[in-house]
């Protein structure tokens, strides 16, 4: 079935949202929760960080037991919904964003998922969080309805003319398939197999996006303890391919591909000699300047791909 | 059929001169196939020779994740092997071969080191459909499940 979009709707609904940081975005990833948080500010978005929250149960419990990482998750919609009285989750990193809507799923179709989160939450001594009341949405989600590209437009200054991006959304955005029956709505919305929403939001910005064949392969991020050596030759690969498509910048949504790229470009170099100098920097950061913010203020220095020079050759700084 | 370590130098190896564009797309789409049947067999399926959609990478990805609602985070890979594919075969002449070929060599790659790894060393996670089967003697399931 179609479904139509309707952008005034959403636009209302994401005005202010309930904003679900996640481990990443207060550990790895600062320079994605201030560039996103700035970004918000600049745009007049409100986000209000979800009182009390936790883990959403990553990779490693799901490993132990799904049915306690469908708890972890349930429990942040749950504080999201009684505890702020917000009805959307805006979660910028792929793992938590998946998650959240890996517990709607199961919430939603697990009479099991449902028993087991009801006994913990009551036991933890919280309401339950039952499917269908809170709205779990990503951070290009978020700009791209709540905001919307016309009036994106309007905020950019000196924007990224010149800068030629690779967007590389990684392997948790779009998967699995089933639950985001959203991504597969048509007009207006996402693709699961071929998204689009940061190729949009940074043309707007006046990025030069190209043509970029992984954009939704694995980073190798789960396995990059447990097997460092071919997280290695799957991110170099990664870079290679956005350097062979032209790229100058790999922009990036998920803190996991992001400290992946960066780490194992270095790690590429001094383990494999293989030397690749395409920049990784978050889409938010590369929004808020385009939108006229300082260096500073969307993060660009706590980076480890240092990107400064490139930025001011390109005279976006 | 190449070992899963054969595919990887194959695929680590500078492209070899004086091979047209159409064999060498074919090449990369063959080690793409022959990387799902080391996947199927590790589940301890017989390989489809059947084809979807014109290719039998298809078809054999659609094998291997039916009733499975894991990541299938290989598919898109495999569809854009098809897509290149059928760029490189259907346009000889274009000006973009050079980058095409270039991207269909890389994507090739990555199906080989994403499923490759999974298979070959342990412990790395239940991240995906292709984790779930794990470092099997593909000689032995060959001969386990009757494949020639």
């Amino acid at each position: 079935m179609t479904v139509i979009i309707d952008k005034s709707t959403l636009k209302k609904k994401y005005k202010k949202v309930a904003y679900y940081p996640g481990c990443a975005l207060e550990g790895s990833a600062i320079p994605y929760d201030k560039s996103t948080r700035a970004i918000g500010k600049a745009l007049g978005l409100e986000l209000v960080d979800v009182k009390d929250w936790n883990c959403c149960g990553a990779m490693e419990v799901k490993n132990i037991d799904p049915k306690v990482e469908t708890y972890l998750s349930s429990r942040v919609l749950s504080n999201a919904q009684y505890k702020n009285k917000l009805n959307v989750v805006m979660a910028p990193c792929n793992g938590c964003y998946k998650n959240l809507k890996q517990a709607e799923y199961e919430l939603g179709h697990s009479e099991k998922s449902k028993d087991v989160v009801g006994k913990i939450s009551k036991k933890a001594g919280h309401e339950t969080y039952k499917a269908g009341e809170v709205e779990t949405i990503h951070a290009l989600d978020w700009i791209k309805m709540g905001y919307g590209e016309e009036e994106l437009r309007k905020k950019i200054k000196g924007g990224l003319k010149g800068l030629k991006v690779a967007n590389y959304y990684g392997c948790m955005y779009t998967r699995p398939r089933h639950i985001f029956p959203e991504k597969a709505e048509g007009a207006g919305g996402d693709s699961s197999t071929k998204p689009h929403y940061m190729d949009d939001l940074l043309a707007v910005a006046g990025a030069e996006n190209v043509e970029f064949p992984l954009k939704t392969a694995c980073c190798g991020g789960a396995h990059t303890l447990s097997d460092s050596d071919m997280s290695t030759k799957l991110v170099l690969n990664i870079l290679e391919a956005a350097e062979a498509a032209g790229a100058d910048v790999i922009a990036t949504e998920c803190p996991t591909c992001h400290s992946g790229l960066e780490m194992h470009q270095i790690r590429a170099l001094k383990r494999l000699s293989k030397d690749t100098n395409v920049k990784v920097i978050y889409f938010t950061q590369l929004l808020g300047m385009a939108m006229g913010l300082s260096a500073r203020k969307v993060g660009l220095n706590g980076n480890i791909s240092n990107s400064t020079k490139l930025m001011k050759e390109k005279g976006i700084l | 059929m190449r070992s899963v370590a054969q595919l990887e130098v194959f695929m680590e190896a500078p492209t070899k001169q004086g091979v047209s564009p159409e064999e060498l797309a074919q090449n990369y789409l063959q080690v793409g196939e022959d990387m799902l049947i080391h996947w199927l067999l590790a589940k301890e399926l017989v390989p489809s020779t059947g084809k979807k959609e014109g290719f039998r990478i298809l078809a054999l990805h659609r094998q291997g994740c039916k009733g499975d609602p894991s990541f299938n985070a290989c598919r898109e890979t495999c569809r854009e092997l098809a897509y290149f594919y059928t760029l490189i075969t259907m346009e000889p002449n274009s000006d973009d071969m050079v980058t095409r070929l270039s991207m269909m060599k890389m994507v090739a790659k990555h199906l080989v080191l994403f499923i490759g790894s999974k298979m070959q060393v342990a412990e790395v996670g239940e991240f995906c459909c292709s984790a779930k089967v794990n470092r099997l003697d593909c000689d032995e399931l060959k001969t386990r499940i009757g494949v020639k």
